[in-house]
C-alpha cells in the first residue's frame, strides 16, 4: 500500500493552543480535522508537513447552536451531523443536501464541514501519486513549475471541489477565523482566492472556527451536484441557489457555482435578474443562460469540460425550478446526476 | 436426473468459506507474515517507450534497512509469457521499456517505507522513443517497433478464417447491413490488489504464496524465469479477493519476490498498490469492429463477415487467444450458415490487455447484438422475435466447426420477454410511442425529460476452454478424494477459489456422491506440491472440469466403500445407496451403517482409501489452423432485457430493471448461480456506461479507484435473475457455466434500450452522457443520430484459411472424452 510520510502529530485541546502551534511551526505545519482529504493527499506526497495539528480533540469546534436568530456551526461538526441536523434541514435545505452529498457515508462520518470548506483544490494532473506526477512532469501546484491543463498559463487552474462552500456563499454565511494573536469574522467569499495553489485567503495560523448563518426568514435554497456516481465522487459542477421570497416575488437572490473555477464562482448578473420578479419558466430560462456565462471549466476533472459547461445551464434551471416550486425534477434536494 | 434425485445439488446453500470471509478469518496473501520477512517494492518506468541506457542502484543500496536491490541483470536472461507463442516479458526490463509502469528494478528492505524510498533513489537513464498510444498510431509508424516479433510491424497477430461462401450469401440477402463499432478498454478492478510472499528456504526449495487464478501456470513460469527445477518449487494460491481474469498471468512481482528471497535469505512480501494494479492490467481489449451481415426479409441471417482490430497494449499476454475469441464465439448463438472472420492485435505502449470476464467476446457481442437491433428495425420485426427465430439448433455444429450441445436460449428469451412485460412496454415507451402521443395542449406541463426505453440482447459463452494453454495430452483437472476411519473426507484439487465458489462446488459434489453434508468435506485447493494439477480459474472451466473429476474420484471412493459394506450386510453392492451420512439398502434402511463405519470397513478391505479423478475435455478442435480456440464441452446461453430512462437534457441514463435469464444447464447451487449473474450484470453496467481505461500524454489518465469510474450499489438497478436448466450431458450433473456469460448481453441491451428511448445509436462504449447529447443534437439537426467510430485503419488482413462451413452438421459424439474409465 502507499504509506504516509513521517510527521509529528500534535493534539491541542483548545483553539488557542492549536493556533499557537500553527504560528510556531509556520509553513511546516498543516491542520487536520477528519483527515479524509489531507491524509490521502499526504500519501501521494502532495503535502509532506513536518507537523500535523489535529483539531479532533477541540470540543469548542463541535456542534450546531442558535445565535442571534441565525445558526452557528462549529467547523469540527461532521458532515453527517450537518446533513441530518433538524434546524439545518428545515432552514437551509441546500446546505443539508450539499453536506449529505459529499463523498460516502463513512467519509461524512469522519469529514467535517470546516474541512470541506477548506478542501484542497483538485486537478486530475495533480491528484496522482508521486511516481505518476514525476512521469508526466511535475506541475506548479506541487514539485514543478508548469500547468499541464493550460500550458503557458502562469497560474494554477486546480478546481474548487467543495460541495458546501458554494451553498454557504449563496446563503450569506460568515466565518469566524481564529489566529494566534487575533480573530476576525468575514463573509465566506473573503476566504477564497482565484488561484489553484493559494486558494485560501487566510493566514497560516488562522483556523476556521465557526460558520455563521444569518436568519433564514423567507429564504429558500437548493443545491444540485453533477458527478458520475451517486456516491464517492467530488463535484465536477455544483449549483447553489438561494432566494429570499416575499410572497411570489424574489427580494434577494444568490447563485453560486462550484467546481468550475479555482474558487466558488458567483453568477451575479443572473442572480440580479431574479430580483423583484416572480419565478416563471421564461425567467428561469433567461437566468440559466446568464448563469452559464461565468462557468468556465477546463479539462481537468471527470466528464468533458464542454459537457460541464453545458450542464451549468440545465442545473441552474432545475435548481430555480425547484425553489420556484414548479419543478418536475423532484424535490429541491435531489441530485441530478 | 430430476431435482428430486439430489440431496445437496440444487440447494441454495451458503458458500463453505462464507463465514470466514465475513468475520475476517480468511488469510489473503497480504495477511501472511513470516519470521524475518522483508518487504519489496518495484521501480517502474516513467516512460511509455524508451531504451534503457543505464541503471545506477548505488544510492538505493546505501539506504539503511535495504537488504537487496535487483535489476534484470540479476535474473536469468529469459523471457516469459502465459502463451508459448508470446514469450515477450521480462520480470525486470533490461534494454527497453514499453509502457509507463514497466518494472525495471526492485528493492527488498526492512519495511515498505524504506523500500519505496530506496526505489526513488535508483537512477535510470532513458533514451526516449515515440510512444504509440493507439491502433492508428502503431500502424502509422512501422518504423517504430514496440517488439521485434509478430505478424508485421507492431502487429502481434493477424488471423483470417473463412467458412463457406460469405460473399455469395451476402449477395443473396434481402438486407445487408454494414456497421462499425468501438468498445473501449476497461479493467477488472478486483477489491484485493495483487500480493505475494516468497520463501526460498535454506533447503534450496522455493515456496510462493500468491493471489493468483493460475498457480499451475505460475509454477511453470517460475521454473523457467528462475532457471530452477519445477520439482523444487511449490506455488500456493491464497484465497483470491477477486480476479475476473486480472490474476491469470504470471507476473513480474511474483518472480522478483522469489529472486529477492533467494538473495536475502529472508521471506519477501510484495503487495501492489492500486495504481500498480492498473499497470498490471490484462483487462478488456479496446476493439474496433466492422461487421457486415446479410438478412432475409423474415430475419434469418444468410451470412456474416466480421473484422476486429484489438489494441493489445505492450505485451502478448493471452492476446493471441483474445484475438480469436473476438471472432469464434458469435456463431454459437444464432444460425449463421456461412461466416468469415478477420482479426488483428496491435501492440501499443500501454499496459497489456488480456482476459477479463468474457475474454474477447463482449466486444463482438456488442457489435452483433446492436446490429441485430438495427436490422430488426429496418425489417419491421420485433427484436425479441427476430432473435427467437434464429436461435442455433442444439446438438449441431456451427459454421466454424464448434459442436454445440444443449441450447436453452429460446426459453431464456421467452422468460425475459414475459417477466419484463416486454411487448406492452415496447409499444408504450420509446420515440415512436412518444411521437404518436400527439401534440401537447397549450399551457400544459412540459413532459419529463426522462424518456423510458426497453431493449434486449442475447449471448453465449463457453464452459471451459477445450484446449490447454500449452499443448499436452494430460488431464486439465485432477482431484484426489481420501477418507479414513475418522469418517472425514478430504478433497485435494488444484483449483483456485477466486470468490466464485469453486471450493464450495467441490464440497457439494463430493457430499452429493457420498451421501454427506458439505460441511463433512474438507477442501484443500491450489497447492502445486499437494494437489493434482488444475489449469486454473479461467474460461469458466472449473465447475465443469473439476466437477467431473470430483464426481469420478468420489464415485471411485463410493464404489470401494460399497463393496465392503455389501460384504458386511450380505447384499449386492448395486443395491446400496449413500444418503443421510449412512450407507445401506433403501428397503432395509434400519440396517444401514454410518458413513464412518462404512469407511472403516472399506479401509479394512482395501487399505488406504484415496482415489483420483481426472478430466480432459472431448477432443473437438476444428481440423484447421486456429481450430483450437473456441471448442468447449458445452456453452451457456443468456438473454437480457434492460429497462431504463434517459434524461434528454443531461444525457444521464438511469437503469430501472434488468432481467437476465441464463441457461446454466443445472444450478448446482442456485444461490451462487444467481450471485454470478448479479455480479456479471453489475460489471456489464460499468462497461456499458462509465468504465474506461484511457490514456493522456502517454500515461493512464486515472489509475485510482476514485477516478476510474466504476458503478456503486446506487447505480445498480433491480436485478431479476431467472435460471434455466437444460441438463447438459457434458456437465457435472448437467451443469454449465454462469460466471461470465451473463455479462455479455447486458452491454448491447443497454445500448438498444437507449435507442428505443430516444431513437439514437451510440455505437461505442462507454455510452457517456456527452455522447448521448451529441447524438440528440445530430438528430435535431436532421442528421444520422449516431455517435461511434468514424474510420477504420488501413490494414491488410492475411489471406484467409478457407474451410467448408460445418453449419447444421450433427454434433460430434457427446459424452466421450479422455480418462473416462
Amino acid at each position: 500500500m502507499i504509506r504516509l510520510p513521517s510527521f509529528t502529530y500534535l493534539a491541542p485541546r483548545t483553539l488557542a493552543e492549536a493556533a499557537r502551534s500553527m504560528a510556531e511551526h509556520g509553513r511546516e505545519a498543516m491542520l487536520v480535522a477528519g483527515g479524509t482529504d489531507l491524509y490521502p493527499n499526504m500519501k501521494r506526497r502532495q503535502f509532506e508537513p513536518k507537523v500535523v495539528v489535529g483539531l479532533r480533540g477541540i470540543r469548542e469546534l463541535r456542534g450546531v447552536r442558535s445565535e442571534n436568530g441565525g445558526w452557528t456551526i462549529g467547523s469540527g461538526t461532521t458532515l453527517s451531523e450537518v446533513s441530518s441536523h433538524a434546524a439545518i434541514t428545515r432552514d437551509f435545505p441546500a446546505l443539508a443536501t450539499a453536506a449529505g452529498l459529499v463523498s460516502s457515508p463513512q467519509l461524512r462520518n469522519m469529514g467535517t464541514i470546516g474541512g470541506n470548506v477548506c478542501v484542497d483544490t483538485r486537478c486530475n494532473y495533480y491528484n496522482q501519486s508521486y511516481e505518476w506526477r514525476k512521469a508526466i512532469g511535475f506541475c506548479m501546484k506541487r514539485d514543478g513549475d508548469i500547468c499541464l491543463v493550460a500550458p503557458g498559463s502562469s497560474r494554477c487552474w486546480a478546481v474548487s471541489s467543495s460541495d458546501t462552500a458554494p451553498v454557504l456563499w449563496a446563503l450569506g454565511a460568515r466565518l469566524r477565523l481564529v489566529g494566534a494573536a487575533s480573530e476576525r469574522t468575514v463573509p465566506i467569499a473573503a476566504l477564497y482566492r482565484d488561484d489553484g495553489i493559494e486558494y485560501l485567503a487566510k493566514q497560516q495560523d488562522e483556523i476556521v472556527a465557526d460558520i455563521l448563518l444569518p436568519p433564514a426568514d423567507g429564504w429558500r435554497s437548493a443545491y444540485l451536484k453533477l458527478r458520475r456516481r451517486g456516491s464517492f465522487d467530488f463535484p465536477v459542477l455544483g449549483v447553489a441557489v438561494a432566494a429570499r421570497m416575499d410572497g411570489q416575488l424574489v427580494r434577494e437572490a444568490r447563485i453560486v457555482l462550484g467546481a468550475v473555477a479555482s474558487l466558488p464562482r458567483p453568477a451575479e448578473r443572473a442572480a440580479a435578474e431574479l430580483v423583484g420578479r416572480r419565478i416563471t419558466r421564461e425567467l428561469v430560462a433567461r437566468v440559466a443562460d446568464l448563469a452559464a456565462g461565468p462557468s468556465k471549466p477546463l479539462d481537468n476533472t471527470d466528464f468533458t469540460h464542454p459537457y460541464r459547461k453545458r450542464m451549468t445551464r440545465v442545473f441552474v434551471a432545475r435548481a430555480l425550478a425547484a425553489i420556484g416550486e414548479f419543478g418536475d425534477g423532484g424535490p429541491p434536494s435531489e441530485e441530478v446526476a | 436426473m430430476t431435482k428430486n434425485d439430489f440431496a445437496v445439488v440444487g440447494q441454495p446453500l451458503p458458500k463453505v468459506d462464507a463465514w470466514a470471509k465475513v468475520v475476517g478469518e480468511t488469510r489473503y496473501a497480504d495477511d501472511f507474515f513470516l519470521p524475518r520477512m522483508a518487504y519489496a517494492k518495484l521501480l517502474r518506468s516513467s516512460h511509455a517507450h524508451a531504451r534503457i541506457r543505464a541503471i545506477d542502484t548505488a544510492r538505493a543500496r546505501a539506504v539503511p534497512g535495504v537488504y537487496a536491490v535487483v535489476t534484470g541483470a540479476d535474473l536469468p536472461p529469459v523471457k516469459f509469457g502465459i502463451l508459448p507463442v508470446s514469450q515477450d516479458e521480462e520480470a525486470l526490463c533490461t534494454d527497453k521499456v514499453r509502457m509507463v509502469g514497466d518494472p525495471i528494478a526492485a528493492v527488498a528492505a526492512v519495511d515498505e517505507e524504506t523500500a519505496e524510498q530506496a526505489c526513488r533513489l535508483i537512477d535510470v537513464t532513458y533514451e526516449a522513443q515515440p510512444a504509440l498510444m493507439s491502433i492508428f498510431d502503431s500502424l502509422a509508424h512501422p518504423e517504430v517497433r514496440i517488439h521485434e516479433y509478430g505478424d508485421g510491424p507492431n502487429v502481434h497477430k493477424n488471423v483470417a478464417l473463412q467458412f463457406g461462401d460469405v460473399d455469395g450469401a451476402l449477395a443473396g440477402a434481402d438486407l445487408v447491413r454494414e456497421d462499425v463499432f468501438f468498445f473501449e478498454g476497461n479493467t477488472h478492478l478486483p477489491m484485493e490488489q495483487h500480493a505475494a510472499v516468497a520463501q526460498w528456504a535454506s533447503d534450496g526449495k522455493l515456496t510462493l504464496w500468491s493471489s493468483t487464478q493460475t498457480p499451475h501456470y505460475v509454477h511453470r513460469v517460475l521454473a523457467k524465469a528462475l532457471d530452477t527445477p519445477a520439482a523444487h518449487i511449490r506455488v500456493i494460491a491464497t484465497p483470491v479477493g477477486g480476479g475476473f481474469g486480472g490474476k491469470t498471468d504470471p507476473f513480474s512481482h511474483e518472480i522478483v519476490a522469489c529472486q529477492l528471497s533467494k538473495l536475502t535469505g529472508r521471506p519477501v512480501k510484495i503487495a501492489l498498490t492500486r495504481e500498480e494494479v492498473f499497470y498490471t492490467h490484462r483487462g478488456r481489449h479496446p476493439v474496433l469492429m466492422w461487421i457486415k451481415t446479410g438478412f432475409t426479409r423474415r430475419g434469418d441471417i444468410t451470412g456474416c463477415h466480421l473484422r476486429t482490430w484489438l489494441d493489445g497494449g505492450a505485451y502478448g499476454s493471452y492476446g493471441v487467444a483474445s484475438t480469436f475469441y473476438t471472432g469464434v464465439i458469435n456463431p454459437v448463438t444464432y444460425k449463421i450458415p456461412v461466416y468469415k472472420f478477420e482479426g488483428a492485435r496491435i501492440f501499443t505502449n500501454k499496459p497489456p490487455c488480456g482476459p477479463k470476464r468474457g475474454h474477447g467476446t463482449p466486444q463482438p457481442r456488442f457489435a452483433l447484438e446492436c446490429q441485430l437491433d438495427k436490422a430488426a428495425e429496418q425489417l419491421g420485426l420485433d427484436p425479441a422475435d427476430l432473435r427467437r427465430r434464429i436461435v442455433a439448433e442444439p446438438f449441431t455444429k456451427t459454421a466454424n466447426h464448434l459442436t454445440v450441445t444443449t441450447i436453452g436460449l429460446g426459453e431464456c428469451i421467452d422468460k425475459v420477454v414475459e417477466a419484463s412485460d416486454w411487448r406492452a412496454k415496447r409499444s408504450r415507451y420509446g420515440v415512436t410511442a412518444a411521437a404518436q402521443g400527439g401534440s401537447r395542449e397549450e399551457g400544459s406541463e412540459p413532459p419529463s425529460p426522462k424518456r423510458p426505453g426497453i431493449g434486449i440482447a442475447c449471448s453465449a459463452y463457453m464452459t471451459g476452454a477445450g484446449t490447454a494453454i500449452y499443448w499436452n495430452d494430460m488431464p486439465h483437472s485432477g482431484v484426489i478424494v481420501r477418507a479414513d476411519r475418522s469418517g472425514g473426507v478430504a478433497i485435494l484439487c488444484g483449483a483456485t477459489d477466486i470468490g466464485q465458489g469453486s471450493d464450495s462446488v467441490l464440497a457439494y459434489l463430493t457430499a452429493e456422491v457420498l451421501g454427506l453434508e458439505p460441511v463433512d468435506v474438507q477442501v484443500f485447493p491450489a497447492d502445486t506440491s499437494l494437489t493434482p494439477v488444475d489449469l486454473g480459474s479461467y474460461s469458466s472451466r472449473v465447475t465443469l472440469m473439476c466437477g467431473m473429476a470430483t464426481i469420478q474420484a468420489a464415485g471411485r471412493l463410493r464404489d470401494a466403500i460399497f463393496k465392503a459394506v455389501a460384504r458386511k450386510l450380505e447384499v449386492d453392492p448395486a443395491a446400496l445407496v449413500a444418503r443421510e451420512r449412512k450407507i445401506g439398502v433403501s428397503a432395509d434402511w434400519d440396517k444401514a451403517v454410518s458413513f464412518a463405519r462404512a469407511v472403516e470397513l472399506g479401509e479394512a478391505m482395501h487399505g488406504v482409501l484415496a482415489f483420483p479423478g481426472s478430466y480432459a475435455p472431448p477432443k473437438r478442435a476444428g481440423k484447421y489452423k486456429g481450430g483450437g480456440v473456441g471448442p468447449s464441452p458445452c456453452y451457456s446461453y443468456s438473454a437480457c432485457v434492460v429497462e431504463l430512462t434517459v434524461d434528454e437534457e443531461t444525457g444521464v441514463v438511469d437503469l430501472r430493471d434488468v432481467w437476465v435469464a441464463h441457461d446454466v444447464g443445472r444450478a448446482l447451487n442456485p444461490l451462487l448461480a444467481e450471485g454470478q449473474v448479479e455480479g456479471s450484470i453489475y460489471m456489464g453496467i460499468g462497461e456499458a456506461l462509465m468504465e474506461e481505461q484511457v490514456f493522456r500524454k502517454g500515461l493512464h489518465k486515472q489509475p485510482s479507484m476514485l477516478e476510474y469510474k466504476s458503478p456503486t450499489t446506487l447505480e445498480t438497478p433491480e436485478i431479476h435473475t431467472i435460471l434455466v436448466e437444460t441438463d447438459d450431458p457434458e456437465g457435472p450433473f448437467g451443469a454449465k457455466e454462469v460466471g461470465q456469460g451473463p455479462l455479455l448481453p447486458v452491454i448491447p441491451a443497454i445500448a438498444n434500450a437507449i435507442h428505443h428511448a430516444l431513437g439514437i445509436r451510440i455505437d461505442e462504449v462507454p455510452i457517456t452522457p456527452d455522447k448521448i447529447l451529441k447524438a440528440l443534437e445530430l438528430k435535431r439537426r436532421g442528421k444520422p443520430a449516431r455517435v461511434g467510430p468514424e474510420r477504420l485503419p488501413l490494414f491488410t488482413f492475411k489471406k484467409p484459411v478457407v474451410v467448408e462451413s460445418a453449419f447444421g452438421q450433427p454434433a460430434d459424439t457427446i459424452g466421450v472424452r479422455p480418462f473416462q474409465s
